[in-house]
Order: structure tokens, then sequence, then C-alpha cells
């Protein structure tokens, strides 16, 4: 008998702990997709960062350094830098990179550090319990946004593709969504655009996936992937940013 | 080699290029830029990299990945900076990652102001990140020690996989001394069990902090602490000059103990027996030595530039055998050794009263 679809072999047998309907399994499986796809398995060193994500070294089978909160950019420049034959990944959420880590994100991508950036972005805090995240949508509420986030209060949701699509040491910037088989098709081919990107050290590559937290959002499974295209995609466009062909820099 | 004149910061950067380390992560700040300038002009030539990070912040955690991999890097900086690295030090610590941390001193609280100081003790000795570890913090009172604790801080860094600090300040920094650049033989360190490279032949392997399981945190804290207690039994270094006789020791570190060192002469040319005991090792503290001299109920004399922070493990080494004083200059005046004598004879005369 044929084997029409099988575990990637970068990920262990491991079951996720991931609540119902999170994307992260999902995510985690493209990711492993790319690292089989591309053949780096034995030469990658992943960055693990701090949220729901840390445990990504429970379920791929690469050499993994934890990082401090937010800090996985400049984590992953030390070992890239040391080791430039090898094949970074970072892997991080919404609070780790675009509200502490910001910082070590935009300077690694405007140093044009060879790295590959898997950004799961679903909104909210989800390992601290569904706190405001600076990607929180106008109106949602969270433990820490009670009535909803207001602009005033709380400023307005980033948009850290866009940004970082501007900085001239990114090679790949998309913006992609697994809440359908068709977007969960081109988020794969983005993810391994991202991985490209590295390989051919083209500068960064940052693929942003828009994610489900039912837990945290308070939805059943079903209606939070509904949430995707009806509140996060309208406010989060989706497509690639940028996409440098050669080694093009200014 | 030839002997140099060499500036004390310039020195510490030499001596890390001698050592092998070939990554440096740095942020500039004042009195320690030497370092940084240096090494960006000579890590590229050597098949390094030199990178001029955002923050303090990314600077050690370039640190943390760079040592994460097996490879010898290096970060600088001072006082203010140090107190921002100090969240990838206590992870360093609990991943137990090698890397050299150097702070050349700076005077605070707060921004403070660039003159020398040793306002850090606590900070460096104690551990200023989060949770129960322990650093090796070497402290220099030479250009010539600028360049072989650095070499050393490398070697114990690589061989207890843990963090060591050179901990130096302003005057030693920006000073000139004679500098024999020696070589050192390169060691062999073992990494195979434990550095990243790439699962290659071997299961995905980690370098982390985080332990959730049962009992887990408890085992490796205990560890830790196991690791730390071979250390103080063998790591400590301590340069004791107390001669049988004397009345009083002088416990003084790093630059305080070069003007110590003046004043400690010109006593005993004046006749007095006067000892010094200058600690080497900040952690692990020369406990034993101190309580040996103690022991012998010679009183002992702490002379720091701070307010008092190492007097307190001077006190804990005596245990109460002979009396422990304080004399200290915080930051914006550096004491003369006629300061430092003035103490010296101010408790020779009994004008001192046990602290």
């Amino acid at each position: 008998m044929k084997a029409v679809f099988t575990r990637p072999e970068s990920l262990t047998d491991k079951p996720f702990h991931f609540c119902p309907g999170c994307h992260h399994g999902v995510i985690h499986r493209l990711v492993a997709e790319a690292i089989d796809h591309y053949g780096v398995r034995e030469k990658t060193i992943g960055a693990a960062s701090v949220g729901c994500s840390v445990f990504l070294y429970d379920y791929f089978d690469i050499d993994v350094v934890e990082s401090p909160h937010g800090r996985a950019p400049a984590v992953a420049t030390g070992i890239k830098r040391a080791n430039p034959d090898r094949f970074v990944l970072l892997y991080q959420g919404d609070g780790d990179l675009a509200a502490i880590g910001t910082a070590e994100i935009i300077h690694a991508a405007n140093r044009g550090e060879n790295l590959t950036v898997v950004f799961v972005n679903n909104t909210v805090y989800g390992m601290t319990g569904g706190q405001m995240a600076p990607t929180t949508l106008l109106g949602q509420p969270t433990t820490t946004s009670p009535y909803g986030r207001e602009f005033g209060q709380d400023g307005y949701p980033i948009k850290m593709t866009e940004m970082l699509a501007q900085l001239e040491g990114v090679g790949y910037a998309a913006r992609v969504a697994v809440d359908t088989p068709a977007r969960l098709a081109k988020a794969r081919k983005a993810v391994f655009q991202a991985f490209e990107t590295q390989v051919e050290e083209k500068g960064m590559g940052f693929v942003e996936i828009l994610a489900t937290c039912p837990t945290n959002w308070g939805l059943p499974p079903l209606e939070a992937v509904k949430r995707v295209e009806t509140e996060m995609i309208p406010y989060f466009p989706l497509g690639v940013y940028k996409e440098r062909k050669g080694k093009d820099f200014l | 080699m030839a002997k140099t004149f060499e500036k004390g910061n310039v020195a510490i950067a030499k001596a890390a290029v001698a050592a092998g380390c070939k990554y440096y992560f740095g942020y500039p700040i004042t009195p320690q830029s030497d370092i940084p300038e240096y090494l960006s002009g000579v890590l590229p030539s050597v098949g390094g990299q030199f990178v001029q990070a955002e923050s303090e912040v990314a600077s050690i955690n370039m640190l943390l990945g760079a040592g994460a991999t097996g490879k010898r890097a290096m970060t600088s900086s001072s006082s203010p900076g140090i107190s921002l690295k100090q969240e990838g030090i206590s992870y360093m610590a609990g991943s137990e990652v090698p890397g050299v941390i150097v702070n050349v001193q700076r005077s605070g609280p707060g921004l403070g102001g660039i003159a020398p100081s040793q306002g850090d003790y606590f900070q460096a000795t104690r551990g200023g990140g989060h949770g129960d570890y322990r650093i090796f913090v070497l402290a220099p009172s030479s250009v010539q020690e600028m360049y072989d604790l650095t070499v050393l801080a490398f070697d114990l860094a690589d061989q207890y996989r843990m963090p060591a600090m050179v901990l130096a300040d302003a005057m030693l920094g920006m000073m000139k001394e004679p500098l024999d650049e020696w070589v050192p033989e390169p060691k062999a360190f073992d990494k195979g069990d434990w550095a990243l490279g790439g699962a290659s032949g071997r299961p995905g392997r980690r370098v982390k902090s985080l332990f959730l399981g049962d009992g887990e945190l408890a085992e490796h804290n205990w560890r830790l602490a196991e690791k730390y207690r071979e250390i103080r039994e063998k790591a400590v270094r301590v340069d004791v000059q107390v001669p049988d006789g004397c009345e009083l020791a002088v416990v003084a570190f790093g630059s305080a103990a070069r003007i110590a060192k003046s004043a400690v002469d010109r006593a005993n040319d004046e006749g007095r027996r006067v000892g010094l005991i200058r600690p080497i090792t900040l952690w692990p503290f020369p406990t034993a030595e101190i309580r040996e001299v103690a022991e012998r109920g010679v009183p002992l004399l702490a002379v720091e530039l701070n307010t008092g922070q190492m007097v307190e493990d001077v006190r804990l080494s005596s245990e109460g055998r002979s009396p422990v004083t304080f004399a200290g200059w915080p930051p914006g005046y550096l004491p003369s050794p006629d300061d430092v004598y003035g103490e010296i004879a101010r408790r020779l005369a009994g004008g001192e009263k046990v602290a």
C-alpha cells in the first residue's frame, strides 16, 4: 500500500499539548514539512521563544536553544554569526515578537540576518491566560481589556509584517492564514519561501501566520476559525509584502 | 612576545583574541568602548564576527546564542549596561552556557557618572538576575591582570559551563601599563555532548532553563549547587600577604587594592606590621583564607571604592574571630595612598571601634 500522508520526519511522535482548535499544531506541521523539504533537519538550530510555542522543542526533532521572552532574534543572531553554515529557525508568538521583543526583531531584520522567522499572530497572550497583546483587535475583550481594546487607552493593533517589509534587510515578508484548505496551501508556500530566503542568503525570511486561540477568545473551535476570516483578515490583510528576487541589497 | 605599553581595556580585548574568542557582541558605553572599538577592527581578520547590537539586552542574548553552540564569545559593558544584561546572565547560568562578560565599572546608582567605582560588587557576586545561581567574578588590579584574568575567564567558563565575569573599573580600563601579551596554550574542552550544531546523526538536543516536570527544577538547582560547591573548593584565587605578627590586615580588590598596597607598604616601611589580602576571585570568595587570618586574631580592614559591600563577605568569613572595620570612598573621589594610610594609622592607634 502506498502511504499518501505521513508525519514529517522532523516532527517527533509526541502528541501536541495545544488546546482543541488551536492552530499551532497545523503551523508546526507546515514548518516541519519545510525542514524536511529543504533537507536541513540535521543542520537546524532553533531559537525557541516564550509562550505556548516554547514547547516546540518537544515536537521538533532538531537542536533548540531556549530564549528569554522576545529575545529569540538576538539569540538567533548569535547562533548564525558564529555558525553561518547552520540553518537557524525562529518561531515566535505576537506577545513575544510584537511587544517585549520589538527591538530585537526590528534590528535583526535591519541587519539582514539570514534567519527564518515564523510569527504566529493570534491576537492574544495565550500561555499567560488571555491578556491583551499588541495585536489584539479594537473592541476585542481580553483579561486585561475587559471592555474591549479601545484605541484611546491601548493604541492600535500593530502590523508587524508591513513594518518589517520596509526594511532593506528583509528578503521575504508575507502574511498568511491557515483557516481554509486554500489558505493553508498558500501558507505552506509562504513558509517554504521564508526558508528559501535563508538558504539563498537573501536576508530575513519572515512569515506572519494568523492563528486561532479558541480558549482565550472564549469561542468554540469552529467559530474561532470563522473569526480569522471575519475579523482578523480585514485588519491584517493577507499577501506577500516583500520578495527579493536576488541578492540585490541596496 | 615583547612587552607592550597598553591600556587596560585593550588588554582585555587582546586577551580575548589570544584566548580564541572570535565572536563579540556589544553596545557602546563609557568607559569600556575601547573594547568594542578594538575588536571591531581585529575580529574580522581572524575569521570572527563583531556585532554592534541594538542594546545590552540584545548583546547578552547574542552571547547566549553563540555560547550555546560551544563557540567562545564575549560581551562587555559598564555598570548601567550590565544591569540590562542580567536577564541573559540568569538564562546563561540556568541553561549552563559558557560566555565571558566584562564589566568596566563606572558609578551609580542610576546614570551615576563615569568615574571608577566598585559599586557593582553586590550585583556581580550575588547575581543581579533572578534565580538561585552564581557566576565567576574575577577582579584584576593591573593591566597585566586584565589580560591574564580574561584568558582565565574563558577557561573557567568552558570548564564549568557557566558565565564568567571580569569585574574591572574605569581606572583599570583607562590606564596604561606594560603588558606581556603571552599566548595561551589552546585548551581542549569537550563540548560534544551538549553544544548545539544541528542534530546530525543524533536526536535533537536542548539548551534550556525551563523545567516544568515534577521535581525537575529542584533537581536542576541542586545539581547547579553541587557545581558551585566544587568551584568554591577548587577555584578560589587570592593573594594573601599577612606575615606572622601583623597588627592589621587590609582586605581590598581591584583598583582599591593597588591604592591600599601603597598605604600598606608605607606603614611597613615605618616599622608597623600590616598585611594585605587581595581577593582575585570575588566569587568564589576566599572565605577560608580570610578566616585563617581572622583565627590568628589579626583585625581586618576592608577598603573599597563604595560605601561597604565586600566588607559583608569579610565579616562572614571572619565569623567574629577578629574585628572587621571598613573604609570606603564612593565615586567622585578616588582615595590617595595617604587617605588609606590615614585609615590604617587610625586603626593602629585604636581609634576605630568594631563596626
